[in-house]
This record gives structure tokens, sequence and C-alpha cells, in this order.
């Protein structure tokens, strides 16, 4: 745990720069506010007809019937797609994923995996991230990608039928949106775990330093 | 601060409440009873609700009207539904409703007459035997359910547009608006520019067979373009207009348009 911990003195001791900009920022809650909003009213809709032996508890749900689910679901998608089209949007033209996220090399992943499961995986630098964060970040977006367009396809599924074909069927799309959310979910799980442990590194997503 | 049911406005909650609390188990519905349909984990989360339910429902219920015009704006009238082989039927078909099977409309076919009203030129009733001497295609689509489930089925009967220009009816008008003897009154306005669709049926038969009362004797709009919820069965009456009147669904919070 200490080595993951790191103490502010490297941040006092030069002047801080910028870590997290602005825009980055800002999408980022917008985005975390939206995908809240979508998992517990997608939990709703999914509890309407499960595709598994299990629901989701009421407390953890969203809108308090289908109809309700449906309501936020259909409306914080707009604030989901909108952040997340900006976000990748800027993240190619500012050359901020090529700069954050590559490259990812099988070595450096199985190197780093290792050093993160015997706590010997420092955050020296917030500025670079190592190769479990490359992979967990550029995995997650590709995962929010086909999460939006497994929706679609389930929202359109006449108006967008060649997006369906892309999945299969309807009901196979049904599956990879569930998939996905679930993906999302142990994603947030390790991630918010992950900003715990490393405090400043949440503060450099509030503040930028 | 209080606590303060999430519904829509204009919909008696107490029927509401009813229709979704069958749908549950019983613990759930002690539960749900108990606390009312409030905002659930929001207010969980935070130990008060973080929005003013009523100001909410009233942004989410905006939102739906501005999906409903997107949805319009997007949908093409040439794009067919997928059709697929008889071998792909689910079977057996699910019967859904609101209801039980028992509960579901037993209608005279000997006495049923489709009442037609409205902006068209002529408003006379038909008799089954009438309808049913129109030319009929069969298809093969997939029925989706608000609900996320999905069948597929064989629909057979008389496109919905072809009647339309029979009786003379303004396609200018935006709505169809059907009424079903379903208890408690089923209703469902239907846009016109689906209702023109090519795959829009009036529907006389399921399989090949008179269709049956699970599946809305004597006859069901099927609309492979729309959610389930928007296929309406035992249909009585069929309106076309100008004016927005609801529907079952429609009224308790259902997205009006819900275009596949």
């Amino acid at each position: 745990m200490s080595s993951l911990t790191v103490t502010d003195e490297h941040i006092s001791a030069k002047p801080a720069k910028v870590i997290q900009p602005v825009w980055v920022r800002v999408m980022h809650w917008t985005n975390a506010f939206a995908m809240i909003l979508m998992i517990l009213s997608g939990w709703q809709i999914y509890n309407a007809s499960p595709l598994f032996n299990f629901s989701f508890p009421r407390e953890y749900t969203l809108g308090g019937w289908l109809g309700g689910g449906l309501l936020w679901h259909f409306a914080a998608m707009w604030l989901l797609m909108v952040n997340g089209l900006a976000y990748l949007i800027a993240g190619f033209a500012t050359g901020r994923f090529a700069k954050k996220l590559l490259p990812i090399t099988p070595t450096g992943v199985l190197h780093d995996v290792r050093a993160a499961l015997t706590f010997k995986l420092s955050h020296d630098d917030l500025s670079v991230y190592n190769y479990v964060q490359r992979t967990l970040y550029a995995g997650i977006i590709v995962v929010g990608v086909l999460i939006v367009l497994s929706g679609l396809s389930m929202w359109k599924p006449v108006q967008l039928h060649w997006l369906v074909t892309l999945f299969g069927d309807y009901p196979t799309a049904r599956y990879v949106h569930f998939f996905c959310m679930a993906a999302i979910c142990a994603f947030l799980v390790i991630h918010v775990l992950l900003a715990l442990l490393v405090p400043k590194s949440l503060r450099a997503m509030i503040i930028g330093r | 601060m209080a606590k303060r049911s999430f519904l829509i406005p204009g919909v008696d909650k107490r029927l509401l409440i009813k229709d979704s609390i069958k749908t549950m188990p019983d613990v759930t519905r002690r539960r749900f009873i108990a606390g009312g349909a409030s905002l659930g984990a929001l207010t969980l989360l935070t130990g008060c609700d973080v929005v003013d339910s009523s100001s909410a429902d009233a942004l989410l219920a905006k939102i739906s009207k501005f999906n409903d015009a997107v949805q319009d704006f997007i949908f093409n009238p040439d794009a067919l539904a997928p059709t697929f082989p008889e071998s792909a039927i689910t079977k057996p078909f699910p019967f859904n409703a609101y209801y039980d099977l028992d509960d579901a409309p037993e209608v005279d076919g000997e006495a049923w007459k489709l009442e037609v009203r409205g902006l068209v030129d002529n408003k006379k009733s038909w008799t089954l035997p009438e309808l049913t001497k129109l030319p009929q295609f069969t298809q093969i689509t997939r029925h989706i359910c608000v609900e996320g489930w999905s069948a597929i089925g064989s629909w057979t009967g008389t496109p919905l547009r072809d009647f339309l220009k029979l009786v003379g009816a303004d396609t200018r008008a935006k709505y169809v608006w059907f009424q079903c003897a379903d208890k408690d009154g089923y209703n469902s306005p239907l846009d016109m520019r689906t209702a023109l669709h090519p795959q829009t049926q009036m529907t006389f038969k399921y399989a090949n067979e008179i269709l049956p009362r699970a599946y809305g004797f004597p006859m069901k709009i099927r609309v492979p373009t729309k959610l389930g919820f928007k296929n309406p069965k035992y249909v009585v009456s069929m309106e076309v207009t100008n004016e927005y009147k609801g529907g079952y669904w429609e009224d308790q919070g259902y997205n009006s348009f819900s275009g596949s």
C-alpha cells in the first residue's frame, strides 16, 4: 500500500503542471453523471424482462417502474452520447489519445500487471499512464463505443438494421449491451478504488493539478 | 424532504401501481407500496431527493416529446423491418397483455364491426367477412416488446395503407387512432407516416390460422416498425385525426412514437 500512496512533496517542490486539462475534467464528470443515470435506469429496464436468473434490487434502480426507467434512459442517453462523441473527437484531435494511451505493448502490460499485483506499480508521474492504466482506459473507450452502438441498434432495430447485423441479431445486441454494462461496472469499481488509493490522481481530475 | 412519487402527470396513480405490482414478486410488491415509486437509487445514494420529483417529471416528459420528433425525423418510410423464414418463428408465440389470458376480450366475430371515423370519405362500418375479402399478405417479422424481449411471428392481413386509400382517408392527417375491446379500454395513436408504411397491416390471421383470442381476434394492427404496445389487438374502431388523443400506455409515460 505504501508504495502506491505518494506524498505531495514531488508536486510542491516544483511548479505544478496541469495534468488534466479542463475539457477532460468537464467531460469526465459529465460522463460519470450520465453513466450512473444510464446504469441505474438500465437496471430498471432489465428487470422488466431479465436476461438471466436474477434481477437488480429495486433500491438501485431509477424511475420507479419500467416507463420511468425508459424516460430516464432515453434522456440521459443524449448527455452520454453528445459528451462521449465530443470526448472522442477532442481525444483524437488534440493527440491526447495517441500521447497518453499509446503504445500498448504486451510486454509492457505484463510487466505492469505483475507490478500492480505485487503493489510495486508506482504513480510518481501522474502525467504518464502505466500499461495497466493505458489498457483499462483504451479498453473502456472501446466498451463505451460498443454499448452505445448496441443500445442504438436496440432502440432502432429497423431504421438501423445494418447496425443490428453487425451484432448478429436483435437478441444478441441485447446481450452485448448487458455485458458492456457489466464491464463498465467492473471498471468503475477498480477505477474508483485506485483513485482512492492515489488521492492526488482524484485531485488532478477535480482541480487539474 | 418529503418523498413524492415519480409519476407522469394525469396518470391515475392507483391504477398504474395496480398494473405494475402485478408483475412484481411478493416482497418487492410490499416494498413498492410502502415506499412509493420514488426516484429510488438517487434518493438512496444521497439521502434526500436530489431533484424535485415533479420538475424532473416535467423535464423527462419534455425530452420524451423531443425524442418523438427525433424518431419521426429519422423514420424512413421505405425502410423495411427484416423478414424471416418460417423456421425462425418463435413457438409458442407469447401472449402478452396487462391482464391474464382468461380476462382477454371475447369478441363475437358475427356481431363485430370495425367502426371508421374522422377524416375519411366513407364512414361505413365494416363486418369481418367484408374485411377478409380484401387482398391479404403474409409477413414474418420480429415483434419487439417495450420490456426488451422479442419473438418472431407470422401475421397475415391487408396493408393498412390500402384500406385507408379504400375508405378515402385524408392521409395528410397526423394520426390514425385505434380503440380496442380490451378491459379498461385500450387505445393507441399511430402517426400517419407509420400507418402508410408498406408493412403496417390490418391482421386477421396468425400462423395462417384465424387470429386466436390470445393474439387479438378479430383484428390486430401489426406494426413491425413499432414496439409491441403500439400494435393494438381486439380493434373496434379507427379514427383518422389531426388531434393527439393519447393512448393507454402512452398516457402513463411510454414514449409515444416508440418506433423501431
